[in-house]
């Protein structure tokens, strides 16, 4: 067996969080932030030479052998791809936005702070990564502990509450997740040997009740991630009483799990059940984009706000994902890419803003761009990616979404775009409240009559990177777009649908 | 050819059962004629050593029963001609050597060798144990006084345990109802006593004790007339008698002896389902698991919860075996409810030691399902070498059992000036007094709550394959959300540990190795069996199944 790359490249952040715990405190977070680079260069080494240098890195070894469950890391194919490169960007940058915010008393020191990240990174990881149903559930599922303690431990003053309402909805699902995933190992045994491996379990005949009964139990699963409406109510709490740092996580990488799982799981294993589900999902993916729109015009709290701007956002992916297109799909996957990084940036410019006003409240801004106009033009860049201004990669995303999916539902297709005038109405709102109009009293007192609290340097070297990220993958996508068309064909081809033929009515 | 056929004993196989005996008498010996002064030392030392012998003996007839067992899992004792499980019945039919019941047997050693451990621990208590200087003095009456001021121990507490001990081996291993009911009392009565010996809060523990003693008479009452009924039924005491009577009149259905069958089914029920407390019979957990001392406590849920389900599982699945269309709705049922209420009421306490017993309920409920699932190769529903429902459930146990003792040994660290603390509100903060024993609590409960990358989770997957396999998949799905109630419970705590501010004098006391060990170890395994739980996978999917 070959070197194990992969399980290096998840197990590297693990590792450095142990490193943490025992450095003197004044090193600890230089070194989790070195950790956390060393994942990156390491995760982006690994990006490029398995799709450019088209090498396997997959890894099988048997983990259980009485539960079929194997130690099965890979393919790099192009979802895992997006999801691990959106990891080990993202992570780093978290941590420099964080580096003196969290410092504040001996308990819940920095040191911890940056061991759950990175604790929280590695888990993540592993589940991208995961070829075996088992290990999939186990990281799933064990990203919950962390991120528990960092809202539980890092947030606002109903931190307590948030915490566990994020870990009772999470518990919630993994648990459903559970009895599917025991069910679906129970009729792989009963079908021929026991085995968890994707590879194996594509082969077993899931089309009859049982089957579409797990199916059901990993969606609701999913979508409890998300989250999608109606589960979704435990994501603005958890973005509110968390850090810009710690939700940015959440809802860049971790609530990515359940659309992750939607393709690799749902659409992968269950190709019939998944074919039969597609019209009412969509239909769930619309009415969430649009609840989530609503609420977050309605939103008085800019952190709450950003919150429903993921829901609706997650909404559009499962649209995507669920009209069975390889356009749509495709332009999913590379939506979970840029949707990571135009919400951290929204998270951690609100951050900046908090931090030095003391409040999320959206009524206690007003002039602020006068003040502080680099963390005006921040806010706004984030905004724009979010709502899908051409040049983002997000543009291209949604693009290709609505493009699929008209091919296939030409009606819910046309509402979705409803989404995208939302969706200006939600940021250009936030920002006009915010940002401009004269200077408040309130906001000259926090922030001084001149431009000196604008954004330090550490600030900007957190969210400059992904700025410039979102914008090059705005205007050459294609060193992503090629690998995730691939393995949107690849997933095409086992849900067993071929794309439709545009056809012009009357006219043949 | 004059006179009867000497019985063979088989003493190599009994040897396990045999130490613990002997070595029990000479701990009476012991009790009465060593000093005082060596006396608690030199019974702890005796209590270790003879459960690390009567362990080695019980891996020695595991080896020389494994190659045996493996050839029968993979199926080449078949293609020989015997379909029968490897295992020899010793003591004239009524002890089974076979591959469950040593496999309950090790279980039961090693639990009971760190419970031995917790019970053994004197430093927290400043140089004396934990149990009453006197227990037959009145509380609070001038002869206590004396006997605490004279620092008098009631080193009785061991051999009152190997005695348990015993008892709950020879339930595991019994092949006949009355070797089971005799198991049952010897195991019962030394616990009875122990209950009720806490050196602190002694009344409270008198009531345990007696209640203990009052519902558990009570129930092997019903046990021994369950017991008279099958024997009515059948004309035989052994597991294997009764099963082949169930076959011979199969097809025969309402007359008398199915009466006689389901109400002997039905009492001995009740007096299993008493001994794992199980819903309706569960009354007497939360008080018995709070009054107790801590250190009995967690014999008695780690143990007792072992040697019943282990009488449980040979019982139905032996000498009931054909019967199971009777009484797994029943058991189904009584799952759901020991789920249900042991995890709804656990929300409600604010008593450590009650909420780690209500716990203990809902874990029970958690096992019967893999009970009712009856995944077992004897009926087709798994392949030799799968793991069978009895396998789920000795993993399960080793998972529960290891994290329940370790519990139960934090709890006895975290104290202040009136001893041990078990209200919740004494526990606030305590992440900031002790970080290294909150987490270690932390990862007993997250176990306890069936989290990923613990032993508690593979526990839990392992019992929900079987009961799924078993076509019970509806129960799996109720025990799914029972769960997500039951690790509400567990996560309160762990914010009651982590998340609040410290407001009490409570503070986490350093004890000695003894409990040291038993804490590390189960925190230890705990993680282990949760990531790499291969190994001891692959020996418990050694012996699926009990010998006929």
């Amino acid at each position: 067996m070959s070197f194990p790359l992969l399980t290096v490249l998840a197990v590297l952040p693990l590792f450095g969080a142990a490193v943490l715990l025992i450095v003197p405190k004044p090193m600890a977070r230089q070194v989790g932030l070195v950790f956390a680079l060393a994942t990156l260069v390491l995760g982006v080494v690994t990006a490029l030479l398995a799709t450019v240098g088209g090498r396997d890195f997959s890894e099988t070894l048997v983990w259980i052998k009485t539960f079929g469950a194997h130690w099965a890391l890979g393919p790099v194919d192009g979802l895992a791809l997006v999801m691990v490169l959106a990891t080990v960007i993202l992570v780093p940058f978290l941590l420099i936005a964080e580096w003196n915010t969290v410092d504040l008393d001996d308990k819940w020191s920095a040191r911890i702070y940056f061991a759950l990240v990175l604790v929280t990174e590695s888990l993540a990881l592993f589940a991208f990564l995961a070829n075996d149903l088992l290990l999939f559930y186990v990281f799933f599922e064990a990203t919950l502990i962390p991120m528990y303690f960092l809202i539980g431990g890092f947030g606002g003053k109903r931190r307590g509450y948030a915490a566990i309402k994020f870990l009772l909805f999470g518990l919630g699902g993994g648990l459903i997740m559970l009895a599917a995933v025991v069910g679906a190992g129970a009729m792989s045994a009963r079908q021929g040997t026991l085995s968890l491996l994707y590879s194996d379990l594509r082969l077993v005949d899931f089309n009859n009740g049982f089957g579409m009964a797990i199916f059901v139990c990993f969606l609701i699963a999913f979508a409890l991630k998300n989250p999608m409406v109606p589960f979704h109510t435990w994501l603005p709490d958890a973005a509110e009483e968390g850090t810009p740092g710690s939700s940015a996580l959440l809802v860049g990488v971790l609530d990515k799990l359940g659309t992750f799982g939607m393709i690799r799981v749902c659409l992968e294993l269950f190709p019939d059940a998944s074919r039969q589900a597609g019209q009412i999902m969509v239909l769930l993916g619309l009415i969430s984009m649009i609840w989530g729109a609503m609420a977050a015009i309605a939103q008085k709290n800019l952190m709450r706000m950003i919150a429903f701007t993921s829901v609706s956002h997650f909404g559009f992916i499962v649209i995507g994902i669920f009209s069975f297109t390889t356009v749509s799909l495709s332009g999913a996957m590379f939506y979970m890419f840029g949707h990571a990084f135009s919400t951290a940036i929204l998270f951690l410019a609100a951050g900046f803003l908090v931090r030095r006003r003391g409040t999320a409240e959206i009524a206690a801004y007003g002039g602020v761009q006068k003040v502080a106009p680099m963390l005006a033009a921040v806010f706004l860049i984030g905004g724009l990616s979010s709502l899908a201004l051409p040049g983002f990669s997000s543009f291209v995303a949604e693009f290709m979404v609505i493009a699929g999916s008209f091919a296939r539902h030409p009606i819910l297709a046309g509402i979705s775009s409803i989404g995208v005038v939302l969706s200006a109405m939600y940021i250009l709102g936030t920002y006009q409240k915010v940002f401009t109009g004269p200077v408040t009293d309130q906001v000259v007192n926090t922030f001084g009559a001149d431009t000196r609290r604008d954004l330090s340097w550490r600030e900007r070297i957190a969210v400059g990177p992904l700025i410039a990220l979102l914008l090059f993958f705005g205007f050459f996508p294609q060193p992503l777009l090629a690998p995730i068309a691939d393995t949107a064909a690849t997933t095409m081809h086992q849900v067993g649908l071929a794309d439709p033929t545009p056809t012009l009515k009357g006219n043949n | 050819m004059n006179g009867l056929p000497a019985p063979a004993l088989g003493y190599v196989e009994l040897l396990p059962l045999i130490i613990l005996f002997a070595m029990a008498c000479v701990q009476v010996l012991v009790e009465a004629f060593a000093p005082r002064r060596v006396r608690f030392n030199l019974q702890l030392a005796l209590g270790i050593l003879t459960i690390l012998a009567a362990l080695a003996a019980a891996i020695a007839n595991l080896v020389r029963l494994a190659p045996a067992l493996s050839a029968y899992n993979q199926g080449t004792a078949t293609q020989q001609g015997s379909s029968l499980n490897p295992g020899i019945k010793v003591a004239v039919g009524s002890i089974a050597v076979d591959g469950p019941g040593l496999m309950f047997t090790i279980l039961l050693l090693v639990l009971g060798l760190f419970a031995v451990l917790v019970i053994g621990e004197r430093k927290l208590g400043n140089g004396v144990s934990a149990f009453t200087a006197q227990a037959a003095a009145t509380p609070g009456s001038p002869a206590e006084r004396e006997a605490i001021a004279a620092r008098n121990e009631h080193t009785e507490i061991f051999p009152l345990f190997t005695f348990a001990l015993l008892g709950m081996v020879v339930f595991a291993t019994s092949n006949d109802l009355l070797t089971l009911f005799v198991g049952l009392e010897i195991m019962s009565l030394p616990l009875y006593l122990m209950a009720g010996m806490a050196r602190r809060r002694r009344l409270q523990s008198q009531e345990a004790s007696l209640k203990y003693f009052l519902l558990g008479a009570m129930s092997s009452a019903i046990f021994l007339y369950g017991i008279a009924l099958l024997y009515g039924y059948s004309g035989s005491l052994t597991l294997g008698g009764i099963a082949d009577a169930i076959d011979a009149n199969h097809g025969y259905q309402g007359g008398l002896h199915d009466g006689l069958l389901l109400a002997g089914m039905g009492l001995i029920a009740v007096g299993l389902l008493f001994k794992v407390s199980a819903v309706p019979f569960h009354s007497w957990t939360p008080d018995v698991y709070q009054g107790s001392p801590t250190a009995v406590t967690g014999f008695m849920a780690a143990c007792t919860k072992v040697a019943g389900f282990a009488g449980m599982l040979r019982v139905f699945y032996v000498a009931l075996g054909a019967q199971s269309w009777n009484w797994q709705p029943l058991l189904a049922v009584i799952a759901v409810l020991t789920m249900a209420v042991g995890a709804i009421l656990a929300v409600t306490q604010t008593d450590v030691k009650r909420m780690l017993a209500y716990s203990a309920i809902a874990h029970a409920g958690f096992v019967l399902t893999a009970v009712t699932g009856a995944a077992q190769p004897e009926n087709g529903m798994v392949r030799a070498g799968q793991l069978s429902s009895v396998s789920a459930i000795v993993f399960y146990l080793l998972a529960y059992g290891i994290g329940t003792l370790g519990a139960f040994a934090v709890v006895t660290m975290v104290r202040d000036d009136n001893g041990e603390v078990t209200d919740l509100a004494g526990w606030r903060g305590l992440a900031r007094k002790s970080p290294i024993v909150a987490s270690v609590f932390a990862i007993f409960l997250l176990s306890f709550a069936g989290i990923p990358l613990t032993g508690g989770f593979i526990g839990k997957w392992s019992v929900f394959v079987a009961a799924w396999q078993g076509g019970y998949a509806w129960l799996v799905v109720v025990a799914v959300l029972m769960s997500l109630i039951a690790a509400f419970f567990y996560l309160r705590v762990i914010v009651v540990m982590f998340f609040t501010e410290p407001d009490s004098d409570t503070r986490v006391v350093m004890p000695s190795w003894l409990t040291l060990t038993t804490v590390a170890v189960g925190c230890l395994a705990t993680v282990i069996l949760g990531i790499l739980p291969g190994p001891v996978l692959n020996l418990v999917a050694l012996a699926p199944s009990f010998i006929r």
